[in-house]
């Protein structure tokens, strides 16, 4: 048995540290390196100059954004979508577009926004002129949250058809309101559906730089866009890699307070 | 009764707006247009270009195989890696690979990209199909571990005794007893890795070189030039393959889960 446990765990040790440790490391070194040796100055640049921190602020803010507007498009589907008939197949129907290349869907946006486009003749039925809506923040955000919309969905659903029904029905029956029902009960009760669709929504929208650049026509610029140009464009890898580790620590302090958050509502609750 | 009907319109809309811009893409692969404003005639010409544009066509197979062969090896790895897990029995050590298996789960694409990029660089290893495939078999493998560790949490591990008792080898043990009662784990982890290496661009788009080239990285570099009315056609027989695929995942989770239900019997 020993032996056995040893030909399964060998390959995905391997596995572990070629694919997951290496490469951290590898980018940890590569933000630190200079021409000649060791250096801070990418963290200076970093820090110092302005418009990186600008860049960072604002990628949250469009990823905080995103995130918004797709869990409160969301809920309401999950919540309606648990109390239907035939809850597989109209699931079905909600997560098959994501197996649809995203590439194909944000093209099928620049058809939909272009100048003469579907929106557009849309909006002319009310009178409003050709509008330019490609290339603006509103078409980024939207294209976004129209990709990130059923990986939200999906966790909260599970979460909602988690809840015992009866509840639910307790909660009437002892005279709560719907909104009273809702506040007190459903949310509270489905709250880690929620956490673990904003994680799955938030942290991709981060690196949504082919938006950016299809949807967004680069006036939106990212931390996904920054690396993607330092990495791909001007070859900066040293830069790249620094603008990566601050994303990287950012995310891990996000979810250092967000775990331990968890920890204590489960304290309490128990 | 009112307020059922208000809910079921917002499902329906949103449902809408879910299907709106790929059956957008449908309709107008079938304009003789150049572009996706309005409606000229009816043609099948841009399948016609389609299916003469030997370079897409190679790229469409290629990525398919790449899909098959890395989601192969990443259910290989990541189910020995959950048995691996699951027979872990020092608390802290399964915390540690279980922590270390989701770092890529929730790391964005583009620091995965780049981080390989520089992992491949650093080894020498060239940019190409073989980069591409060992990217999409790393970032896959977490995925199958997360499908198929639950399967093994609810196996009954006195089942191994019992076929050691009645005399069972290791290599039996496992083959007979183990992977079978997991199977159902081991098949949804494949079909997961599948779709994320269909899907994925960003990481593919760091790592694929200048040689080689799947049709997400084919469809971002035409898009970027504009409106091209063969990726339109190209999206009606995507649309059509993954109706397929879902289709045979239907049937085959369903024909399981009916045996499953005729053994409970």
């Amino acid at each position: 048995m020993k032996k056995s446990k040893l030909f399964f765990l060998i390959p995905y040790v391997l596995w572990l540290s070629l694919f997951v440790i290496a490469p951290i490391i590898l980018i940890t070194i590569n933000a630190f390196k200079g021409e000649d040796g060791f250096t801070l100055k990418n963290f200076q640049q970093f820090f110092v100059n302005g418009t990186f921190l600008r860049m960072t602020l604002n990628s949250f803010w469009y990823a905080f954004l995103i995130t918004l507007i797709t869990l409160l498009i969301s809920y309401p589907i999950a919540y309606i979508l648990s109390q239907m008939k035939n809850q597989q197949f109209w699931l079905l129907l909600i997560i098959l577009p994501t197996w649809i290349n995203l590439l194909l869907k944000a093209y099928a946006f620049i058809g939909i926004f272009s100048k003469h486009g579907l929106l557009n003749n849309f909006l002319k039925l009310f009178g409003i002129a050709p509008a330019n809506i490609l290339f603006t923040d509103f078409a980024f955000i939207f294209v976004a949250a129209y990709i990130e919309i059923p990986f939200m969905i999906l966790p909260i659903y599970n979460a909602i058809c988690d809840i015992n029904p009866a509840v639910i029905q307790a909660a009437y029956d002892l005279g709560a309101s719907k909104w009273q029902t809702f506040i007190k009960v459903l949310w509270p009760l489905s709250k880690s559906g929620v956490e673990s669709g904003i994680q799955a929504v938030f942290i991709p929208s981060l690196s949504l730089f082919m938006l950016t650049r299809l949807i967004g026509g680069n006036r939106v610029i990212t931390l996904g866009t920054a690396i993607e140009e330092y990495f791909m464009t001007t070859m900066n890898w040293s830069m790249g890699s620094t603008i990566g580790v601050v994303l990287i620590v950012l995310m891990v302090i996000v979810m250092l307070f967000t775990s331990s958050d968890h920890h204590k509502k489960k304290e309490i609750k128990l | 009764m009112k307020r059922i009907k208000w809910s079921r319109i917002y499902f329906g809309f949103i449902l809408v707006l879910m299907y709106l811009p790929i059956f957008y893409l449908i309709y107008y692969s079938f304009s003789s247009g150049h572009n996706m404003d309005h409606f000229e005639k009816f043609t099948f010409s841009h399948y016609q270009d389609l299916f003469n544009d030997n370079r897409l066509l190679a790229i469409f197979l290629e990525t398919i195989l790449l899909a098959l062969l890395s989601s192969l090896i990443a259910t290989i790895i990541g189910t020995f890696g959950a048995i691996a897990i699951s027979q872990t029995k020092n608390k802290k050590g399964r915390k540690t690979l279980l922590a270390l298996n989701n770092v890529l789960m929730v790391s964005p694409d583009v620091i995965i990209g780049a981080s390989f990029l520089i992992f491949f660089t650093f080894l020498g290893i060239g940019l190409g199909f073989g980069s591409v495939l060992l990217s999409h078999i790393a970032f896959s493998i977490p995925i199958v571990v997360l499908m198929v560790l639950p399967r093994l949490k609810e196996f009954d591990y006195s089942l191994v005794d019992a076929a050691r008792d009645l005399g069972a080898s290791t290599w039996q043990v496992y083959s007979k007893v183990m992977i079978p009662a997991i199977t159902p784990g081991i098949l949804a982890g494949f079909f997961m890795a599948l779709t994320y290496s269909l899907d994925d661009f960003a990481v593919t788009f760091f790592v694929t070189g200048n040689g080689f080239s799947t049709l997400s990285v084919e469809i971002y570099s035409r898009a970027r030039q504009g409106i091209n009315l063969e990726i339109n056609a190209l999206s009606t027989i995507m649309f059509i393959f993954v109706m397929i695929l879902v289709l045979i995942y239907y049937v085959i989770t369903n024909h399981k889960t009916h045996i499953g239900k005729g053994r409970a019997q």
